[in-house]
């Protein structure tokens, strides 16, 4: 049974004044506070583990080697990847989308090909491609959303054509909170030939990522925001396409024979992961999928249901307040505007109340441009966030408009 | 402890809600637009200096949180009529202001009424919302023709 007690027992960081006021931490998709088992995890390797992997035969090597390669098939096994092969360690979901852009678009994406994102894309799905076009001289085509925030599917339909080689799509937008139907994307993707990025950053603490049945050629998110530590993060990609890849950077690790004429590349995973990795880091990112699997997605999805609808009705009940998104699809994301009040006065207003919330552009300008907005106030729920959190958020927003009446 | 009241004060509220000088210009013989990147604050500034250097005119459009509307405000008002030359000082001391000691009282001879801006000291993530106007209208009197920063 959830008990949301003994959960926000699990976050240390929680348990603290803020201007004299208990922390309301709703920045989680900023990026999620970390559990204890994740801290001591990280402690613990370097206090006793520390040692460079895949390279000593020393017994700490061994250890640390052991650990590092144990959470990368704990990793493929909660994505339901095909093997731990196809995972690669990288720094971040922004790393793993260039990686991604470098080596598989340089030698796939020709001059007249179009790649397809969407309208709700983070930067990090955006730009890489750009200077993938730019650099090739192909097309970036965008599918559009409508007011609620939703991609428009027959617009999506239309876009898709043969001349498409990529498709890149947020799982769940950090902006909006909107759930894409990847599933059906990646579908109709493949049927022109397109290979398909999913950024999972969002999503993959909130939903049950089952990459075989999805199909997704590309998977990519960051640990930071699965309550694991920052610095670390994935992509998973389908074994063929990733051994016809050509490497992303050259260094140690990366090769199984280096001479001046020529150096044989390593095997995958490795092939990606030229240099020594953020051990500790993959150590931590290992301890939070464990302990996302101790709560469970049933729990987790039932949990943040309840409080995003929570959230949801006192937002459609506040004066002057206009969600932006409102999705039918979506999730632990509650972004806004308050009439009268811009989102940065109301980020500094309610920090005095002690409630973290994101007031800005999200990373996700051309969203903001949709809704001719500059900014949105952003509040984002996580599993140890409680109702109410929820009525100090509006408690404080309720101050916000007194201050500017 | 600092009170949020000491950030938006009234008059900051006020100037936030009908800010003075706020649209185009006309005539006006410099201008310069100011960004900030960061909170997506955008500013455009139009200025009038007559042959004898004095600041006959000046104005602002754009969009912007209430520190940076009132604080654009307060500066259009306080420069209206005073001479190019001077603005120089007028900019170091309110540039002062905002990023120095909370201890130090404000310099009420050359800042006047701009004093009331000092509370963002208090707020670091805000004191470049406060600045932009004044790095924005430093470019347009100097004509540099770069968009203005804080950073
Ligand atoms: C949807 C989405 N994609 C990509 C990213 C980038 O993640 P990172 O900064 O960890 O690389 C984020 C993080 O804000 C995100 O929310």
């Amino acid at each position: 049974m959830f008990d949301i007690e003994s959960v926000r027992k699990n976050f240390p960081i929680l348990n603290q004044q803020i201007y004299g006021k208990p922390l309301v931490y709703l920045d989680n998709a900023a990026t999620t506070q970390k559990p204890q088992s994740v801290i001591d995890a990280i402690t613990h390797y370097y206090a006793h583990d520390n040692a460079n992997v895949h390279r000593g035969v020393h017994a700490l090597s061994e250890r640390a080697t052991k650990e590092y390669e144990i959470t990368r098939k704990r990793i493929a096994h909660f994505f339901n990847a095909r093997s731990e092969s196809e995972v690669i360690f990288t720094r971040g979901t922004t790393e793993a989308i260039n990686l991604i852009a470098s080596s598989w678009g340089s030698s796939n994406i020709k001059a007249g090909d179009e790649v397809l994102i969407t309208h709700m894309e983070h930067h990090s799905n955006i730009v890489p491609w750009q200077m993938l076009c730019e650099r090739v001289g192909a097309t970036l085509k965008v599918a559009p959303i409508n007011d609620a925030g939703e991609l428009i599917m027959e617009q999506f339909d239309a876009l898709l054509c043969e001349r498409t080689k990529l498709v890149g799509v947020v799982q769940m937008s950090n902006a909006l909170g909107t759930i894409n139907p990847v599933a059906d994307i990646i579908h109709k993707a493949h049927a022109v030939g397109a290979v398909v990025v999913v950024d999972g950053a969002q999503a993959a603490a909130h939903m049950r990522v089952d990459l075989q049945a999805l199909d997704a050629d590309f998977y990519v998110t960051s640990a930071h925001k699965m309550y694991g530590p920052t610095g670390i993060g994935l992509l998973i990609g389908k074994e063929a396409i990733l051994d016809a890849m050509p490497p992303y950077q050259g260094g140690g690790d990366m090769i199984r024979m280096v001479t001046f004429e020529k150096t044989e590349y390593n095997d995958l995973p490795y092939k990606f992961e030229a240099g020594t990795p953020n051990i500790a880091g993959t150590i931590g990112f290992g301890k939070a999928i464990e302990y996302i699997e101790s709560i469970g997605f049933e729990a987790i999805e039932k949990r943040e249901k309840e409080l995003l609808a929570y959230a949801t009705a006192q937002a459609e009940a506040f004066d002057g307040l206009r969600q932006i998104g409102t999705a039918r699809e979506k999730a632990c994301v509650l972004s806004f505007v308050l009439a009268g009040v811009h989102p940065h006065d109301l980020g500094t207003i309610v920090d005095r109340e002690g409630v973290a919330i994101r007031a800005g552009h999200h990373c996700a300008m051309p969203v903001m441009q949709f809704f001719n907005v500059p900014a949105t106030a952003r509040a984002s729920f996580s599993i140890y966030n409680t109702e109410a959190e929820v009525d100090t958020l509006f408690a404080a927003l309720k101050k916000a408009q007194a201050i500017f009446a | 402890m600092f009170e949020l009241r000491d950030l938006y004060q009234q008059v900051i509220v006020d100037h936030n809600k009908s800010p003075r000088n706020f649209g185009k210009l006309e005539p006006f013989n410099h201008e310069a637009d100011g960004y900030n990147p960061l909170c997506g604050d955008k500013l455009h500034i139009y200025l009038q200096v007559s042959d004898e250097g004095l600041i006959e005119g000046v104005s602002f459009e754009g969009e912007g949180c209430a520190i940076s509307v009132a604080s654009a405000s307060l500066m259009t008002d306080a420069i209206k009529g005073t001479p190019v030359a001077d603005f120089e000082q007028r900019f170091e001391a309110f540039q002062h202001m905002v990023t120095s000691d909370l201890a130090e009282e404000p310099d009420l001879d050359t800042l006047g009424k701009l004093a009331v801006l000092s509370g963002v000291r208090e707020f670091p993530s805000r004191i470049k919302c406060a600045s932009l106007c004044w790095h924005t209208l430093k470019s347009a009197v100097e004509d540099s023709h770069h968009v203005a920063k804080t950073e």
